[in-house]
């Protein structure tokens, strides 16, 4: 209800606006930051520190709509995302031996060409199709949407299996950011984001596990193979 | 009825997956597995036998129409027959050591899952629960596919994994733009992801936000229902996981995302008729499906893999479900409903029959599996049939759903219909060369055990079926698919 007459007074100037922008606005530059860093440990924590920007815009979200579920969403992007899933992914790194540097596909300068395109194609996507809902809703779409579409350049550009995964997460958290700036969103939706994430961790987590036993038993396997599959 | 249950009978079929997952999740006996796995499907069948007599009951959850539960019983009912399939496939993979009795745990589990998560995302009324439930059958899926741990087994999970959950993502994405285009209407909270009342209320909802909406969850369940260029997780995911997901998955999960995407239309459509802004969802759905029955007969050729061929076959078929969907009109949305039930029997029965033809030739290849016809008859012309059927010869049923599909894009888009045309032939074409080689010639030499005779009991009763709807479908299904098509 009170999202519904906020939408006269919140414009630019206004504070609620103006921190919700600048939430926004930094996970969009940390989503560029992910195309570029070259080490996966930086990956791992740039992805972090995105994280921590979007539970910071779900938590001001939660303030702002007078939604008190958001701050658990706040929470939870805090905990799992920012905290455990990085320590996690590098627990991953050491153990795999990946700590070197990866080849990004495309190259740094063609990526951020790519990264900034992606963003004014959302840009001129969710602007002029979204005339009808508040100006701070529709901005945050076209940043969420950005993040989105980052997340998928960051998944294309990266060729190691970690990178590939933080480049997934950081679109959930794009995800996460378009759920937040929608006034009255059920909660069911950041619940199950939060469930995907952490899920698709476990599952990562498996795949880690079984590209490592392959390799590690991969003789008899490649004789099993040869004589069940020839292919 | 409501006074002998407690409950609403509706849930019953979302109970008997979620118990029956849990019992298998603790039972630690594969041999008693199979048979428990087989019960809870076919509880979970019987339940959904009841959910006709509930449609139109108001329920505060789960939408109970009959488009809804004629998925319901279609997909239920493949579960069942693919649990007892799965009988003799998990003891065939227990003595070549494919499969180990620990994760057989995991794979009778899942598989209860699967079906339950596709099961809740038809029924559900919330959108959001809805993605929820198809993002739970993914994972209960990738984790299947990768269960016989070869490195193609891996590497086809995680390449199911990644491009579905970018599908998935996309269509989460899509989810809070329908929010967004109901909310002035409908206000904040759930009545606004929700089908019953978005449906009414479509005419007022803004079309423009609708119209992204409706990019964003094309693009997501169009991932999860095969449709060209999205399709890349499927062959891989066909063809390393075990056989019965394989049967499974070619029916049902496409025909969940392709009913989201029906309701879709509707919604659009509503919107566009009352000059709500949205563009007609026709025209994108067309074209998405003729793409896919397009590459995916071509690309059947060059295949040596039995079961990724039939995988790049269910790509066809779904295409050419999509297109009539997008088509409209009740005749064509029939027809397409009438082709997706009868491609998930029919395509199950090839998968069922490929399954026993593999584990007994020891190989999934062209060159592996030959001559069936001459050293084991019975399965020979079984396949044979079932080939039959998803190549929509006459008598066999698709026949007559393809026929009215093609009949309709003459009448209403007779530009369509040559593209369309060339992509079936090609198709049936593929199908039918492929099932020389598979059935008739020089049998090649047997490396497993043979199937039991008791083994192709359901397929014999999955093609009955296709059979009976193709040439003397009864009244009420008939009623009731026109029902469902709207």
């Amino acid at each position: 209800m009170r999202g519904a007459t906020m939408t006269h007074h919140i414009g630019f100037g206004a504070l609620s606006y103006d921190l919700a922008h600048l939430l926004g606005g930094t996970a969009l530059v940390l989503s560029f930051a992910l195309l570029y860093q070259r080490r996966v440990s930086a990956v791992v924590n740039t992805y972090a520190l995105q994280a921590l920007v979007v539970a910071a815009a779900a938590a001001w979200q939660g303030w702002v709509q007078n939604e008190p579920q958001l701050y658990l969403t706040a929470l939870i992007a805090l905990v799992a995302k920012a905290i455990i899933i990085p320590l996690a992914l590098h627990g991953i790194i050491r153990r795999l031996e990946i700590h070197r540097s990866i080849e990004t596909a495309f190259g740094v300068f063609p990526s951020m060409a790519v990264g900034v395109l992606l963003v004014v194609l959302a840009i001129l996507v969710v602007l002029p199709t979204t005339l009808g809902a508040a100006t701070l809703t529709r901005e945050d779409l076209a940043t969420a949407l950005s993040v989105v579409l980052l997340g998928l350049l960051a998944m294309i550009t990266r060729r190691n299996a970690p990178t590939q995964v933080v480049g997934f997460f950081s679109l959930e958290n794009g995800l996460i950011l378009a759920a937040v700036g929608v006034t009255g969103m059920p909660m069911v939706v950041e619940l199950s984001t939060a469930f995907l994430v952490l899920v698709a961790f476990t599952v990562f987590g498996l795949f880690f596990f079984r590209i490592r036993d392959r390799l590690g038993s991969l003789d008899t396997r490649r004789l099993d193979l040869v004589t069940e599959e020839p292919r | 009825m409501s006074s002998v249950f407690p409950l609403n009978p509706s849930y019953l079929v979302l109970i008997a997956p979620a118990l029956t997952a849990a019992v298998l999740g603790a039972v630690p006996s594969w041999r008693l597995g199979v048979w428990i796995n087989c019960a809870g499907s076919a509880a979970t069948f019987l339940a959904a036998l009841l959910l006709p007599w509930q449609v139109g009951r108001p329920e505060p959850y789960l939408l109970i129409d009959p488009l809804g539960v004629y998925l319901v019983v279609l997909t239920a009912f493949v579960g069942m027959t693919t649990s007892w399939f799965s009988v003799g496939y998990v003891r065939v993979e227990i003595a070549r050591r494919r499969l180990d009795r620990r994760r057989l745990r995991l794979y009778h589990a899942m598989y209860q899952v699967f079906v339950g998560a596709m099961l809740l995302a038809l029924l559900s009324d919330n959108l959001g629960v809805t993605w929820v439930a198809i993002e739970a059958a993914t994972i209960a899926a990738v984790l299947v596919v990768g269960l016989p741990r070869t490195a193609e087994a891996v590497e086809a999970s995680w390449k199911f994994f990644l491009i579905c959950g970018v599908g998935i993502a996309l269509a989460l994405f899509g989810t809070i733009v329908l929010y967004l285009a109901a909310l002035p209407v409908l206000g904040p909270g759930t009545a606004a992801m929700s089908w019953s009342t978005l449906l009414p209320a479509a005419s007022r909802c803004d079309g423009a936000v609708l119209n992204l909406a409706f990019v964003f969850l094309l693009l997501g369940y169009g991932t999860k229902a095969g449709l060209a260029p999205f399709h890349a997780w499927m062959p891989d995911a066909h063809a390393e996981g075990p056989t019965p997901v394989s049967a499974v998955l070619a029916g049902s999960i496409l025909n969940v995302a392709l009913c989201v995407l029906l309701r879709l239309r509707g919604l659009l459509a509503a919107n566009e008729a009352a000059g709500g802004g949205a563009i007609p969802p026709g025209g994108a759905l067309m074209a998405f499906g003729l793409m896919s029955v397009l590459m995916a007969a071509f690309s059947l050729w060059p295949r040596r893999d039995v079961k990724r061929f039939f995988a790049f076959s269910s790509i066809e078929q779904s295409g050419l479900a999509a297109f009539a969907f997008g088509l409209g009109g009740p005749v064509a949305t029939f027809a397409g409903l009438l082709h997706m039930t009868l491609h998930t029997l029919a395509k199950a029965s090839v998968f069922q029959c490929v399954g026993r033809a593999s584990q007994l030739k020891g190989g999934q290849t062209f060159a592996d599996i030959g001559g069936l016809m001459a050293s084991h008859r019975m399965l020979g012309i079984t396949l044979a049939v079932s080939v039959i059927a998803v190549a929509a010869l006459p008598p066999l049923g698709l026949f007559a759903s393809e026929f009215l599909i093609g009949t309709q894009t003459i009448l209403r888009m007779p530009w369509l219909a040559l593209p369309l045309a060339l992509g079936l032939l090609v198709g049936t074409w593929a199908l039918l060369a492929r099932l020389q080689g598979l059935c008739l010639g020089a049998p090649t030499p047997d490396r497993g055990p043979a199937p039991d005779a008791l083994a192709l009991l359901p397929v014999w009763l999955m093609l009955a079926a296709v059979l009976v709807l193709g040439i003397a479908m009864p009244a009420p299904v008939s009623d009731w698919l026109r029902m469902a098509a709207g």
